[in-house]
């Protein structure tokens, strides 16, 4: 499914300060009985959003109205467990289309690439200074450019750069996926197939 | 100088269909498996694009996740699971996939039935949009979790676009203690690791222990690969693996088991060849497990006391976090502390030799009257092995009921819920915050350390029980 194309990402962010979010978390597995996409944002991160009554959390970050934006910054290990692209999607349906960790698991980093969510890894000390900036005042406004690779906290002006490859960088910009380009080559991988021994 | 290949980079190679410049493999797939809760939003992919699946016959589905483990033979009560079993069986005959749905002779955890059926097979890539699908690595195949994107990828083309992962090899030497299972050599590694510490590689597994450990063994073992961020884990075939798969219904047959065979022969690591990260443990010293915590990192020597948060490595935070989730206190120890529910089953622990070791302590003693146990095996297969075997038999005059195979309460989508505060003995991969119900509470452990807490209520050494009974 083609997604919105990514550019230029300013917006202020949530802060998750929290290590190891598995994607238990983000969607909790009774919420997974769906047989479309759509709706999962009402349910990202259900059980530390709400009580078992359905009542907020008033202590959450997104019951708490200082925080919004279009990021959300988790801690190390963010999206760890289980494989369910439904954590991504979540993430995505809520408003999210940038997460900054300072670590991901590798599933979630994937499906968040293909579904038009952009990971982005900074290091341990830029993760704080963000927290710290966000802490400081929860309207701070950070930016995010996909061409330069670049994170930038506006109100300091401190910025770094992050990894992606060119490949997933330009589905990421054109808001292409993987199965258009797989498609184009489907020839070849037919021609592989006869290869396989099983 | 030229060092040799990987088992990894032997079977990695081997399946490339091309190389993107400055981006992934684009991978092909010898096997796909598919459930009723990742792929639905995958074929309505492929309706939507117009497009059919490019090999059904690499592809195979079975019901799990979302299924009840009592009176299957009636209709599924919950409409949403009902209706995505549904969409399943819709799919596989729409689209030529063989389906394995409730009811059905062969129907189970996917992780169980593929190599229960031959399909799981040395040197082939295997995927499944489920985590835990790195349990197929024990066969000497490279078997990693998906999203549904990509189940959609493999449906409609049969490759993934994934960059290949670094390498780690994990060596266990020597020889286990009594009373220590897979599972806790698994727990072991996790917990030296932690839940992060093999993410962005490809483990292989290599020394004694692993050499003289069953298949069942060795599914446990790869299939918690996951759980200490690993994206698979693998085991060079060897005589046992040509053994178990040998004759199953979908394993090559006559000249093309001889050409197959040829193959895998060659599926080892080269003398010399170099791993990104190497790491050796003594198994010897391994002791049972149990964890403690909210993810499976979070675990140590059953006769260990919880460490304190500065000795841990990460966060201080969010370990105690995790602890207060728990109700659990730095420096406790785990042993005495009262269980309400005992979990025996799910892709991890599932299997007949799970359910011999899990019987072998409940044999001649009752279920304590405080637990709820649910032994839930993974298959068909499985649950008349039990009955074969006459364990049913030691079970059922031990006070405990056997249901109907599938994921169960692994992770509660189905009925099989722990209620909020409870806490369970779980042989299944993850404890998660609310993993087994919400509000619940979970200790992971071997089918021994879960049968020790069914028959005594509280968490016990399992040795204690087995050295009695040779007393």
């Amino acid at each position: 499914m083609a997604y919105d194309k990514f550019d230029i990402l300013t917006s202020s962010a949530v802060p998750l300060p929290i290590e190891n979010v598995d994607t238990d978390q983000i969607i909790p597995a009774r919420f997974l009985k769906a047989t479309e996409r759509k709706g999962f944002g009402d349910n990202l991160f259900r059980d530390w959003r709400y009580n078992q009554d359905n009542s907020p959390k008033s202590d959450f970050v997104l019951n708490n109205e200082l925080y919004s934006g279009k990021i959300l910054v988790g801690g190390k290990n963010f999206g760890s467990g289980s494989s369910r692209e439904h954590a991504a999607w979540a993430v995505y349906d809520y408003g999210f289309r940038c997460v900054i960790s300072s670590f991901f698991a590798d599933i979630f980093r994937g499906n968040c690439l293909n579904i038009g969510v952009l990971p982005v890894q900074v290091s341990p000390e830029f993760l704080q200074k963000i927290f710290d900036a966000i802490a400081e005042d929860p309207k701070t406004e950070f930016e995010v450019n996909l061409a330069a690779q670049t994170v930038k906290i506006l109100t300091s002006g401190e910025h770094e750069s992050f990894d992606i490859n060119d490949y997933k960088k330009g589905n990421m910009t054109n808001g292409f996926d993987d199965i258009d380009y797989l498609l184009n080559i489907k020839d070849d991988i037919q021609q592989f197939a006869k290869s396989r021994p099983f | 100088m030229s060092s040799g290949k990987t088992l990894f980079d032997k079977v990695w190679d081997s399946h490339v269909v091309r190389q993107v410049e400055d981006g992934p493999d684009v991978l092909f797939i010898d096997r796909h498996m598919v459930h009723e809760v990742t792929s639905p939003v995958a074929f309505l992919g492929l309706k939507n694009r117009n497009i059919r699946v490019m090999h059904p016959e690499k592809t195979f589905a079975t019901a799990d996740h979302n299924t009840p483990t009592i009176n299957q033979h009636l209709p599924v009560a919950d409409p949403l699971s009902a209706n995505q079993l549904k969409m399943l069986e819709e799919n596989a005959n729409e689209y030529g996939i063989s389906y394995w749905g409730l009811g059905h002779e062969k129907n189970g955890i996917v992780h169980v039935v593929g190599p229960e059926y031959g399909i799981t097979l040395p040197g082939a890539t295997i995927v499944c949009g489920d985590s835990h699908t790195s349990t197929h690595g024990a066969f000497g195949a490279i078997a990693f979790g998906i999203g549904t994107s990509e189940v959609e990828m493999v449906l409609a083309t049969q490759c993934i676009m994934q960059p290949k992962p670094k390498s780690m090899r994990i060596n266990i030497t020597g020889e286990l203690q009594y009373g220590v299972t897979p599972k806790d050599v698994a727990l072991f590694i996790i917990s030296q690791l932690t839940t992060s510490g093999a993410t962005g590689y490809f483990v292989e597994y290599a020394g004694e222990v692993f050499r003289n450990m069953s298949l069942e063994g060795r599914m446990t073992v790869c299939n918690l690969s996951i759980e200490m961020g690993a994206r698979g884990g693998m085991i060079a075939p060897d005589e046992t693996t040509y053994h178990y798969i040998k004759g199953r219904e979908f394993t090559p047959k006559g000249a093309a088991w001889d050409t197959a065979m040829n193959y895998w022969q060659t599926l080892y690591t080269d003398e010399g060849a170099e791993f990104h990260k190497e790491l050796t443990f003594d198994g010897s010293q391994i002791e049972p497990m149990i964890t403690y915590g909210t993810n499976p990192g979070m675990g140590m020597g059953i006769s260990n006391d919880i460490p304190n948060a500065e000795a841990v490595q990460g966060g201080a935070a969010t370990y105690r976090k995790s602890l207060q989730y728990m109700k659990f206190d730095e420096g406790d120890s785990m042993l005495g502390k009262p269980i309400d529910f005992v979990f025996l089953g799910s892709c991890t622990n599932g299997r007949i030799e799970d359910f011999r070791a899990f019987a072998s302590i409940v044999k001649g003693r009752q279920k304590a009257a405080n637990v709820t146990a649910w032994l839930v095996p993974g298959s068909h297969k499985v649950e008349a092995a039990i009955k074969e075997e006459g364990i049913l038999d030691i079970l059922t005059s031990a006070g405990f009921e056997l249901r109907e195979p599938g994921c169960s309460a692994c992770l509660a989508m189905n009925d099989d819920k722990v209620p909020p505060g409870k806490l369970a003995v779980s042989t299944s991969n993850r404890n998660f915050e609310g993993r087994q119900g919400p509000g619940s509470r979970t200790i992971l452990a071997s089918p021994l350390v879960a049968a020790a807490a069914a028959v005594t209520g509280k968490v016990t050494d399992p040795r204690e029980l087995m050295e009695m009974e040779t007393a």
